[in-house]
C-alpha cells in the first residue's frame, strides 16, 4: 500500500500538523512516511501544502507528479490540485470559502463542513482534526489507535490535555463524511 | 536499534551533533535551515552534555567562531544556507589551510544573489572546487534522507578528524524542511580535555603544557618554497581522500542502458523516474554520488564502458554534468552526457526526468 | 668586579620575561608592539598562566605576534580575531583567552566582530595597538588616523569631507555591558610602561575571574608609517594623539552592571 496525498489550504489552517499527525500515526503503524511541505513566506498566511506520503514500502521521491488523495482546503488549492488527482483517486474538501466546486468525474469526491463541525465542537482550532477525521473514514490507511500515537508523538507534553478534544473532532469528522460522487 | 522519531531534516542535524559528542555549534538564522539552532537552543545541550551553542553575529563570526574552536582540539560544526556560506568563503579557506577538523552544513536555496529561500544545488562548484581562495578541498557529503542527515554528521566528523580537513555537508531547503522517519544515533560522550591533549596534543591549541612545545595555528607561511611544500602535502592528502574515501549508491544500474547522476533531493526524485521509465520499458539506472569530493569519477568511467548514456539531474543549470563528461571522457567511451534540471527553487517532477531522458538520450 | 661577576644570578637587575621566547622581533625599531609584547609576557608569566593562555593573533604588522610569547597562538583573519577568541574561549572556559589587534584590524574591517565580542560579555583580554595607520601595507589610513594626518591614501592629509572622522572605538566599547574594563594607555615613558603593565594584568585577572570583556588600548607610535624617528615619533604622539585619545581608565567593573557612562543626566 502506498499513499501519496496532498494537504493544501490557507496558513493557519493546520494544514502542516494535519500532515504531521498522520505521517506519525503512519510512524506509529509501522510504515515508511515522508512528510514535505512548501515553506516560505506563504507560511505567513499564505497558502500552504504539504505532501505526506505512507507506504509499506521504502519512499523514493518526496515529490510526486499526482496525488492518490488530495485534501483542499482553499479556492487557489483546488484550481491547482483538483486536476493533479490520479485517476480513480480521491478528492476531499470543505465547501467553506470554496466559489468553484470540483467538477470531475474520474475521481472519488467527499466534502466536510469542517469548518462548521469545529466551531459546534466549541473549539475552532479543532478544524484540522475533523478534517482528518473525514480523510480517514473515506481512506482508512491508519487505525484510530495510531491516530491517538500520532497525536501524543507530534503534540508537544504541555498540549497533551487536548488529546482527548481532538480525538472527538477526528470522530466527528468520521461521522459527519459527505460523498458527491463515487466511482 | 536506536531512538525511532518523525523528524525534519534540520532538525536531526541538530540532534545527531548533540548525541555525536560535538562540543560546540556557531551559527546565524537563515532560511531555510534556522530549525538547527533552535532545536539546539530548545534542547539546551549545554545541560546535557555540555555542548555549547551560540548565535553569532553574522555568519563571518560564526565560521570564525568555528575555527577558534577546531583550533583548541574541539568537535564543532556550524550550518547555514547558500548566502551565509558565501560569507564563509574566507573562514573555511582559513580553516583548510590551517588543516582543521570541521563540520559545516549547507542547506542549498537558490541563488544567485539573495535568490530564494526555495530549494536548490547550485552550490555544488562553490563546495567541490573550493569556493574560497587557494587550493583546497573539502570533504562533501550530499545526503538524500531525513536518515543520511543523521548518519552524516558523525560520518562528517569522523573524515574531518581523520584528515584534518573541514568536511561540508551538502544538503538542500527540501531535505532540511521535510520529515522522515529516523533512527538516531546512540549518544556518544564528549572528548574530555585530557583525550584531547593525548590525541591531537601535536598541534592543538589548548593551553601550552609543560612537557610540550607551544602550538601555532595559522595558514600564513611568508616562504614560499615552504608554502609550495604545505601545498602540496594537502594534495597528498586530497589524493589519498580520493583514493579512501569515494562513496556512491547504484540503483538498478547493472543491466541499464541509461544511468541518471544525481545527488540529494534530486537524487530521490530519480528514484522515482527509475520506477516510472522501467514502467515503460526503458531500462535506466541511478549513480547517487555519496560524496561530492571526492567525486565516484571511477565507477562512472567503469560504467561508460557498457552504458548507452548519462543524464545529470540537477537542481542548477548543469554543474555536476561537467565532473560526469570528465570521468567519461577519461575512460574514452562514446557514452553520451546530457544535462537536466530546474533552476531558482524548482524542484523537477519525477516525470519530467523520464521525458528529458527519452528527448536528449533516447530519441537524440 | 670583572664581568663574570657581573653577571651571576645574585646581581641580575633585569631579565628576558621567561614567556618570550628568545627569536629577534621583526618589528622596525621605535615601535610600540615590541613592548606590548613583553607586557603581556611578563603579565602571563606574572600570573603564572603559561599553561592556560591561549592567544589570537591578528592580521597586521602584529600577524607574527604568535612567534615571540611563548604560548599556544592562532592566527586569525583580518578583524576576525575577536570571533576567533570566542569560539576557543567559549569552548575552553577554564583557559584565558586573548586578542591582540591593531587599529585596521579592530575598528575597520572587524567592527562587528569586537563590538559583539564586548557586547556579549565575552570573558577574553582584548589588546589593541593604536597607532592611527596600517603598519603593514605601507601606511594607509586607520579608522583612528587624526584629522589632517598624511598616510599614503590621505597625501593631502585626513579630509573629514572624503575620509569621515577618527573612530574613538575604545569609548563605543565601554558603553558595553559586556565590557569589564576599559582602559587607555601608551607604552612611551617607563612611567606609562608601569601603568600599562598593571592594566594588562588587571585585565587577564577580570578575564579569569569571569567578570567581562577586559579591553586595554594602547596608543602607540609608528615611526615608520608616521616617517619620524622614534623619539619624534614619541613626541608627535604625546602632542597630537593624547589630546584626541585621552590616557585613562574608562570603565572598571563587571559586565551587566550600569555605568556612569551611560546613566541619563
Amino acid at each position: 500500500m502506498t499513499e501519496e496525498m496532498i494537504i493544501a489550504g490557507f496558513g493557519g489552517q493546520g494544514v502542516l500538523s494535519m500532515g504531521k499527525i498522520l505521517a506519525y500515526s503512519g510512524v506509529m503503524a509501522e510504515q515508511e512516511v515522508s512528510w514535505f511541505p512548501s515553506y516560505g513566506p506563504e507560511m505567513r498566511g499564505g497558502t500552504a501544502n504539504v505532501t505526506v506520503i505512507v507506504s509499506d514500502k521504502r519512499i523514493s521521491s518526496p515529490v510526486v507528479n499526482e496525488y492518490d488523495t488530495a485534501i483542499i482546503l482553499n479556492q487557489q488549492s483546488m484550481d491547482k490540485f483538483e486536476k493533479m488527482v490520479k485517476p480513480g483517486g480521491t478528492l476531499l474538501y470543505d465547501p467553506n470559502g470554496i466559489s468553484r466546486h470540483p467538477e470531475r468525474s474520474d475521481i472519488n469526491i467527499y466534502k466536510i463542513d469542517g469548518t462548521i463541525i469545529a466551531a459546534d465542537l466549541g473549539n475552532v482550532k479543532t478544524f484540522n482534526m475533523v478534517v482528518l477525521g473525514a480523510y480517514l473514514k473515506a481512506k482508512p490507511i491508519v487505525s484510530m489507535d495510531s491516530i491517538e500515537k500520532g497525536l501524543e508523538k507530534s503534540l508537544p507534553e504541555r498540549h497533551h490535555k487536548l488529546i482527548p478534544l481532538n480525538l472527538q473532532a477526528v470522530e466527528a469528522g468520521y461521522e459527519k463524511l459527505e460523498v458527491v460522487n463515487e466511482v | 536499534m536506536g531512538e525511532l522519531r518523525l523528524m525534519k531534516g534540520n532538525e536531526v542535524i541538530a540532534e545527531a551533533a548533540i548525541r555525536c559528542g560535538c562540543d560546540g555549534y556557531f551559527g546565524y538564522p537563515i532560511t531555510p535551515q534556522s530549525e538547527v539552532m533552535e532545536t539546539l537552543m530548545e534542547r539546551e545541550p549545554w545541560n546535557e552534555t555540555g555542548m555549547v551553542v551560540l548565535q553569532a553575529e553574522s555568519e563571518i563570526a560564526s565560521i570564525n567562531m568555528l575555527y577558534g574552536a577546531a583550533g583548541s582540539g574541539k568537535k564543532v560544526m556550524t550550518s547555514s544556507s547558500s548566502p551565509g556560506i558565501s560569507l564563509m568563503a574566507e573562514g573555511i579557506s582559513y580553516i583548510a589551510g590551517s588543516e582543521l577538523p570541521c563540520v559545516i552544513v549547507n542547506v542549498q536555496r537558490g541563488g544567485p544573489g539573495l535568490g530564494t529561500i526555495q530549494p536548490s544545488q547550485a552550490d555544488y562548484f562553490q563546495s567541490v572546487k573550493g569556493g574560497g581562495h587557494g587550493d583546497y578541498k573539502m570533504i562533501v557529503l550530499a545526503p538524500a534522507s531525513v536518515q543520511e542527515m543523521n548518519d552524516f554528521v558523525d560520518l562528517g566528523f569522523e573524515l574531518a578528524f581523520k584528515y584534518r580537513n573541514p568536511a561540508l555537508i551538502l544538503t538542500d531547503g527540501a531535505i532540511g524542511q521535510m520529515m522522515e522517519k529516523v533512527e538516531l544515533s546512540d549518544y556518544k560522550p564528549r572528548m574530555t580535555d585530557e583525550e584531547i591533549d593525548e590525541k591531537y596534543g601535536s598541534w592543538s591549541t589548548n593551553g601550552k603544557k609543560p612537557n610540550r612545545e607551544r602550538n601555532i595555528i595559522t595558514s600564513l607561511e611568508m616562504q614560499s618554497d615552504k608554502m609550495e611544500a604545505k601545498n602540496k602535502r594537502f594534495q597528498q592528502k586530497y589524493a589519498k581522500m580520493e583514493v579512501e574515501e569515494v562513496r556512491y549508491e547504484a540503483i538498478e544500474c547493472d543491466d541499464a542502458d541509461y544511468i541518471f547522476v544525481a545527488f540529494g533531493s534530486s537524487a530521490r526524485i530519480c528514484q522515482k523516474s527509475v520506477e516510472l521509465a522501467r514502467a515503460k520499458g526503458i531500462k535506466v539506472g541511478l549513480l547517487r554520488p555519496i560524496t561530492l569530493y571526492p567525486f565516484p569519477k571511477k565507477v562512472i568511467g567503469e560504467m561508460a564502458k557498457h552504458v548507452k548514456g548519462f543524464l545529470s539531474v540537477e537542481m542548477s543549470a548543469g554543474q555536476m554534468v561537467e565532473d560526469v563528461q570528465l570521468a567519461v571522457g577519461c575512460s574514452c567511451s562514446d557514452a553520451k552526457v546530457e544535462y537536466f534540471g530546474r533552476m531558482g527553487g524548482i524542484i523537477p517532477s519525477p516525470s519530467e526526468v523520464v521525458e528529458a531522458l527519452e528527448q536528449k538520450l533516447i530519441g537524440g | 668586579m670583572d664581568v663574570k661577576d657581573i653577571i651571576k644570578p645574585e646581581n641580575l637587575v633585569y631579565e628576558k620575561t621567561k614567556v618570550l621566547t628568545k627569536t629577534t622581533m621583526h618589528y622596525c625599531p621605535g615601535c610600540s608592539h615590541g613592548v606590548a609584547h613583553r607586557l603581556i609576557a611578563e603579565v602571563i608569566d606574572n600570573l603564572d598562566i603559561q599553561d592556560k593562555a591561549i592567544a589570537v593573533a591578528p592580521v597586521g604588522c602584529s600577524v607574527f605576534a604568535y612567534n615571540y610569547i611563548d604560548i599556544d597562538w592562532q592566527e586569525a583573519a583580518h578583524g576576525r580575531a575577536p570571533a576567533v577568541a570566542t569560539g576557543i574561549a567559549r569552548t575552553n572556559p577554564d583557559k584565558v583567552v586573548m586578542c591582540y589587534q591593531g587599529d585596521g584590524d579592530l575598528a575597520s574591517i572587524g567592527t562587528a566582530e569586537i563590538m559583539h565580542a564586548c557586547n556579549r560579555g565575552e570573558d577574553i583580554v582584548v589588546i589593541f595597538i593604536n597607532n592611527g595607520i596600517y603598519g603593514m601595507t605601507g601606511g594607509q589610513m586607520a579608522p583612528t588616523t587624526l584629522v589632517g594626518q598624511v598616510t599614503s591614501t590621505t597625501p593631502c592629509g585626513r579630509d573629514t569631507a572624503l575620509n569621515g572622522y577618527p573612530l574613538k572605538i575604545t569609548e563605543l566599547i565601554a558603553q558595553l555591558p559586556g565590557t569589564s574594563y576599559v582602559t587607555r594607555q601608551a607604552v612611551h615613558t617607563p612611567a606609562a610602561i608601569r601603568k600599562t603593565r598593571k592594566a594588562i594584568t588587571k585585565a587577564y585577572e577580570n578575564a579569569m575571574a569571569k567578570k567581562g570583556t577586559a579591553f586595554v588600548e594602547i596608543v602607540s607610535t609608528c615611526n615608520m608609517g608616521w616617517k619620524m624617528p622614534p623619539v619624534e615619533a614619541n613626541a608627535w604622539m604625546e602632542e597630537n594623539m593624547f589630546p584626541f585619545y585621552p590616557l585613562g581608565d574608562m570603565k572598571n567593573s563587571e559586565k551587566g552592571a550600569v555605568e556612569e557612562c551611560y546613566k541619563q543626566n
